[in-house]
């Protein structure tokens, strides 16, 4: 599965993007958020409130209940800030 | 009736009036244009800034615009919409978005612009950083964007909090 960051997520994350292989037992988008919190100080800080970020399953918004079985692209990002 | 329908995003700068001209073109059923400009401002809560850089996620960016868009045709009787957002780092004084409606009554053109506008701010994956004092910080989203988008929207679904 592929997982992108955008904004202060990506900076605290380290990288726009990378692929992984999610473990078994992780359904939604929220435990996804938890589990990446654990993989790494980067990782704990990028996710460090995982209530302020926003996530897309293949360039749609979702909420932190979504299903990620199926999904292609997984994005994490800020509250968004354009116009 | 032809709806002209235009989503761009774009390093470049734009020219506002000839976009909006585009809408009127060889046509006279349109009795109304709006257009709305967003513009970097030179000062941020009492801070100069340098430069604004917006960072956007390609794809979804323009299908997101293109869903309200899209809604915007199916609420009021519009005869043609131009969004273009730029992405990239720009100074104070350029051109950041732009946003123009076209429909026989005005009543339709500023609805439909202020609606795009409200959803472009909290929807479309847009983030800007500032530059200030030699240092880069990211804009925090604003709670009255999201109240302001929250009311074209009587169940308030897209609020995600």
């Amino acid at each position: 599965m592929k997982l992108r960051y955008f904004a202060w997520v990506r900076e605290r994350v380290g990288k726009p993007e990378e692929d992984i292989d999610v473990p078994p037992g992780i359904g939604t988008v929220g435990e996804l958020m938890t589990w990446l919190a654990s993989r790494g100080e980067e990782y704990a800080h990028a996710f460090e409130n995982p209530k302020v970020i926003r996530a897309a399953i293949d360039r749609t918004h979702v909420r932190p209940q979504a299903a990620i079985e199926g999904a292609g692209e997984i994005a994490f990002f800020p509250p968004m800030t354009g116009g | 009736m032809t709806i002209a329908s235009t989503v761009r995003l774009q390093r470049e700068p734009f020219d506002v009036s000839a976009e909006a001209a585009k809408l009127t073109r060889g046509r006279t059923d349109v009795g109304a244009v709006v257009t709305f400009t967003g513009i970097c401002r030179g000062d941020e809560a009492g801070e100069q800034i340098a430069a604004l850089t917006l960072e956007h996620y390609p794809g979804m960016a323009e299908a997101e615009i293109e869903r309200h868009v899209a809604d915007a045709l199916t609420r009021w009787p519009l005869l043609g919409v131009t969004v273009i957002h730029r992405h990239g780092r720009m100074q104070p004084g350029e051109d950041i978005v732009m946003v123009a409606t076209a429909s026989s009554h005005r009543q339709a053109a500023f609805a439909a612009a202020e609606f795009l506008m409200d959803y472009l701010k909290t929807r479309a994956p847009f983030w800007k950083q500032v530059e200030k004092a030699g240092a880069k910080t990211w804009v925090d989203a604003k709670e009255a964007d999201d109240a302001a988008a929250g009311r074209w929207s009587p169940t308030r679904k897209q609020a995600v909090e």
